[in-house]
């Protein structure tokens, strides 16, 4: 076997030394009957050749979004990933090594996780980022319960226009820690405003959670919800899907947002069919030592030369156990360092270009899309992402699309199955690897589809 | 000779600044069409300053990290044997079928029709973790093995919300992980710590004194962190049982049994399976993990969703958490389905492997521990007596009265070129040295690592303790000042001016 260096001469030989007549007999504190004789009922070892074909068969059977024109995005998206993003992450020093916990022989990591932090708080505008989460759902869930560890107040409202597996997520974090999770139904057509969540502050609210842009790709200010939540002593949480948009639009640290969290997936990640991704959190100064997750910090070492290290780890599980402020252990190390990367190569030009290259692709996807008879794109703004009323159901439309060789978007039936009023509608992303052809190819298509 | 140079750098080890020290505006490592500067429609809230990040051109870019890549030890490097944390070769093989069309860069929204391999693909790592395990079930969600903890304890509740009864105490043995505590606690129970014996296993009457009708279970890590196989596990599954319980196994060690011992035939109810220790995804300098859950059959129909089912020919992904089936999901973990690109380079692996290699791995994974604790046994103070599993535990005693200590050791180690064990865990034990080989070690380079440690603890009984209190020498950098890191936290980067 290629992954096991042990000759049957090394075995007997350690054997002999450890005084053992068998490797069986090390597992002699296994219960009577449990340690099994043979190998259990599953194929035996194959070589690189049979195990690459085997899974080339399986890839074979899927439609991937390279190889077609293809507007998926609902919380992922497929953008352009530098050659010299997948160089890096692959090198060994990089894959495999272990969270930084010798930092001597660990600075490599450590100062990409001080750039990597250092990045996410300028993009979202506020003082400090942690060194990631999971994904964007559980770090908005994690948000949710930094918040009511702040304010001791065990009420969360949750806007309408928040992705449904960041509400789930949360929902399902909140279920076992009498947390109650309050909030409104979205709708597309219903323009949410800081009114629609006024009413459901309170004295017992610890945040309101707003997603910007929205889910179904609206772009609002959020400065007097802020005001309204502040007012009250609640937190605003700022949750996003797509971190390629404050290359265009204005920070959520500048609505005066206390947690802003989301997927970094965007930059630097390929889509993985959901993951793993990247969880990015970012807060005040204020707040930081409530804050869940890694923490790299600048320090000296004994020769006085700048060094990094884990630090704040007293809010940790392995400090504080049962009372630390996150069970989070690791993270996404290599999704962030992907993410470091394609961030240092875009630069303040690079990324503020490529995020007005997505917003002009998806300008143009909604003209396309908007000139199809019976379909209409209901958004006053977006991103890169907007929401299209169909005169079909979106879903039927969906998969019409695909038998012309085509992913043409989410129904948000699939994001909202029990939602009868939404099923015509249709979330439709357009990013920089979208080609004029492209677009055009789906108008038509989607023009035949709803003749 | 020790001298300093014009530039700082030495050598191959070379000194880099951050990236905001390196930027000038108008530079860029990236070629994108210019925007035609259409009238936007942002809402009126189109950006109106800087983001403020530096601008580096695509050969700086690509020294930049690779000069920080100089600075890390991985496995790749050389042996890492730090302990509970299996730092087993990577296969390359992994990361190239992950990046395959048709694989990286599928939507997680895509209808399903246009996946069918995909979901095939995680049906068959599903298959393949059953049949190891001999359990019923699985979740393929969660996306590391704390989330898997999660998952499973979030099942137990939901199973007792289900009977309509209030058990609210989580037994959890004082070695355990950290994150097990933590975890039981975001599930909204009170931990109660059970006390180990002298051979670092359960205190089988402790444990039995302490059940009780408000008892929910006992999160238990088999092998333990110690090291050890808990030999009572049966007994321990038919006491918790029996008192209404469940039996949360925390697989972190599953690396030690696979291929060997199934975890159904001991008694669990639910257990958690790392991936990146077991079956070899990468650690990535701290993830991302993959943490999969089996359920005994108590268990399964709480499991979160998605999930993927079989239809004839066909596979479905079911997201809705409504009761269907005989399923009760208790909700969802993360966005999407899983950690899909860890379920590739873990069915890579496990095919790679076969049933025959799995066991010949978790035996070779033992054999190595146990060769490595009896080279060190009559220098270093055993922790516990007789065989190990596939990690050697040993605590300070040796060192008592030459004035070095686990950590001082530690670094010493370091120059000597090896990663070090893991230290001060578990903490049943006085300055614990935790060390694990794995199965993908030659004897050469577990001989060489003994040799070094036998040598560097020769020279700290001969009194040299001021040597390890300033090691190591030759890295990077030296020790860190940790204390003054976390009194005065800097965590980013500003500009000279702020």
């Amino acid at each position: 076997m290629r992954y096991l260096p042990l000759t049957k001469a090394d075995r007997v030989s350690m054997l002999e030394t450890i005084g053992a007549k068998s490797v069986d007999e090390l597992y002699s504190d296994v219960p009577e009957g449990a340690l099994l004789s043979e190998p259990v009922d599953l194929p035996h070892h194959l070589g690189e050749l049979q195990v690459e074909r085997d899974m080339a068969k399986l890839a074979a059977k899927n439609m991937g979004t390279a190889s077609v024109p293809s507007f998926l995005g609902a919380g992922a998206y497929r953008h352009h990933v530098p050659a010299t993003v997948d160089y890096i992450i692959q090198r060994g020093e990089f894959l495999t090594a272990y969270t930084p916990y010798q930092p001597e022989i660990a600075q490599g990591t450590l100062q990409y996780l001080f750039e990597f932090q250092t990045q996410v708080a300028s993009i979202t505008g506020m003082d400090v980022a942690n060194a990631s989460m999971w994904d964007g759902a559980t770090s908005c869930a994690e948000a949710v319960l930094m918040a009511c560890r702040a304010t001791r107040r065990k009420k969360a409202v949750l806007s309408g226009g928040l992705h449904p597996h960041y509400r789930e997520v949360t929902e399902t974090y909140c279920q076992y820690s009498d947390t109650e999770v309050a909030g409104r139904d979205g709708h597309p057509e219903k323009q949410a405003t800081a009114d629609e969540l006024d009413d459901l502050i309170d004295d017992q609210t610890a945040c309101v959670v707003v997603q910007y842009p929205d889910v179904f790709g609206r772009i609002q200010d959020h400065t007097k919800l802020a005001d309204a939540c502040h007012a009250k002593g609640a937190l605003l949480i700022v949750v996003f899907t797509e971190a390629m948009a404050f290359g265009a639009i204005k920070s959520p640290g500048s609505f005066g947002a206390d947690i802003v969290c989301g997927e970094g997936q965007s930059i630097g990640n390929n889509l993985n069919y959901g993951g793993p991704y990247v969880g990015l959190f970012a807060t005040t100064s204020k707040l930081v030592r409530q804050m869940p997750g890694r923490l790299c910090g600048e320090t000296v070492d004994q020769d006085g030369k700048r060094g990094f290290v884990l630090t704040l780890s007293t809010r940790e599980q392995h400090i504080r156990r049962e009372k630390a402020t996150s069970n989070i252990c690791t993270n996404s190390g290599l999704c962030s360092l992907a993410f470091t990367v394609h961030m240092s190569l875009l630069g303040e030009d690079g990324y503020r270009g490529v995020a007005m290259l997505n917003h002009e692709t998806a300008c143009k996807t909604a003209d396309a899309i908007d000139a199809v008879p019976g379909a209409e794109v209901v958004n006053d703004s977006f991103f890169n992402e907007f929401t299209v009323k169909l005169a079909k159901p979106a879903a039927e439309v969906v998969e019409a699309l695909v038998g012309k060789g085509i992913l043409g978007g989410v129904p948000l039936s699939r994001l909202y199955p029990n939602r009868d009023d939404l099923g015509n509608y249709l979330l439709v992303a357009a990013t920089e690897t979208n080609t004029d052809e492209d677009i055009a190819d789906f108008a038509s298509a989607l023009k035949e589809v709803l003749a | 000779m020790s001298f300093t140079t014009h530039t700082g750098n030495r050598g191959l080890v070379l000194e880099e600044k951050l990236i905001f020290e390196q930027g000038e505006p108008g530079r860029t490592g990236v070629d994108l069409p210019k925007p035609a500067g259409i009238k936007s429609r942002l809402g009126g809230l189109d950006r109106d300053s800087d983001v403020g990040l530096p601008g580096l051109s695509e050969p700086q870019v690509v020294r930049h990290f690779t000069r920080l890549s100089q600075k890390n030890f991985g496995i790749d490097s050389g042996f890492f044997p730090l302990g509970s944390c299996t730092m087993k070769h990577n296969p390359r093989l992994n990361e190239k079928v992950a990046r395959m069309p048709g694989l990286a860069d599928l939507h997680p929204m895509q209808p399903e029709s246009t996946v069918q391999g995909a979901l095939e693909l995680i049906d068959s790592c599903a298959h393949w973790l059953l049949v190891l395990t001999g359990m019923p079930a699985v979740s393929m969600s969660p996306a590391a093995g704390a989330q898997g903890e999660l998952c499973g304890m979030m099942a137990i509740r939901a199973a007792l919300d289900a009977r309509g009864e209030n058990r609210r105490r989580v037994l959890v043995p004082e070695s355990a992980h950290g994150t097990n505590p933590a975890t039981a606690a975001a599930c909204g129970f009170t931990v109660d710590s059970i006390p180990a014996t002298e051979d670092g296993r359960v205190d089988l009457a402790a444990f039995e004194a302490k059940l009780g009708d408000d008892v929910a279970g006992i999160m238990l890590t088999n092998p333990n962190t110690c090291g050890l196989f808990e030999r009572d596990v049966r007994k321990i599954a038919d006491l918790v049982h029996a008192a209404g319980g469940y039996f949360y196994c925390d697989g972190a060690n599953f690396n030690a049994i696979v291929g060997r011992v199934r975890p159904a035939d001991l008694g669990i109810d639910a257990m958690h399976i790392n991936l990146h220790k077991t079956f070899s995804t990468p650690h990535g300098g701290g993830g991302p993990g993959s943490g999969p859950v089996v359920f005994s059959d108590a268990l399964a129909p709480f499991a979160p969703i998605p999930y993927v089912v079989r239809k004839g020919e066909k596979f479905h992904l079911v997201e809705t958490a409504e009761e269907q089936d005989g399923k009760k999901p208790f909700g969802r973990l993360k966005g999407f389905h899983g950690q899909m690109g860890m379920f590739i380079r873990a069915l890579s692996y496990m095919k790679s492997h076969g049933a025959d290699g799995l066991r010949q791995a978790s035996g070779d994974a033992v054999l190595n521990a146990n060769y490595l604790l009896a080279r060190l046994k009559d220098k270093l103070s055993v922790a516990f007596p007789g065989y190990c599993m596939h990690e050697a535990l040993f605590d300070d005693d040796f060192l008592k009265d030459t004035g070095v200590s686990t950590l001082d050791l530690a670094k010493a180690i370091i120059d000597e070129g090896f990663h070090p064990m893991t230290m001060y865990f578990p903490l049943v034990v006085h300055g614990a040295l935790l060390i694990e080989p794995t199965e993908t070690e030659t004897k050469e380079s577990i001989d060489q690592f003994c040799d070094a440690v036998l040598a560097l603890v020769a020279k700290a009984e001969s009194g040299d303790a001021e040597f390890f209190k300033n090691a190591p020498y030759l890295t990077p950098r030296r020790r860190l000042d940790e204390t003054a890191a976390a009194r005065k936290p800097v965590l980013r980067w500003m500009p000279e001016s702020a």
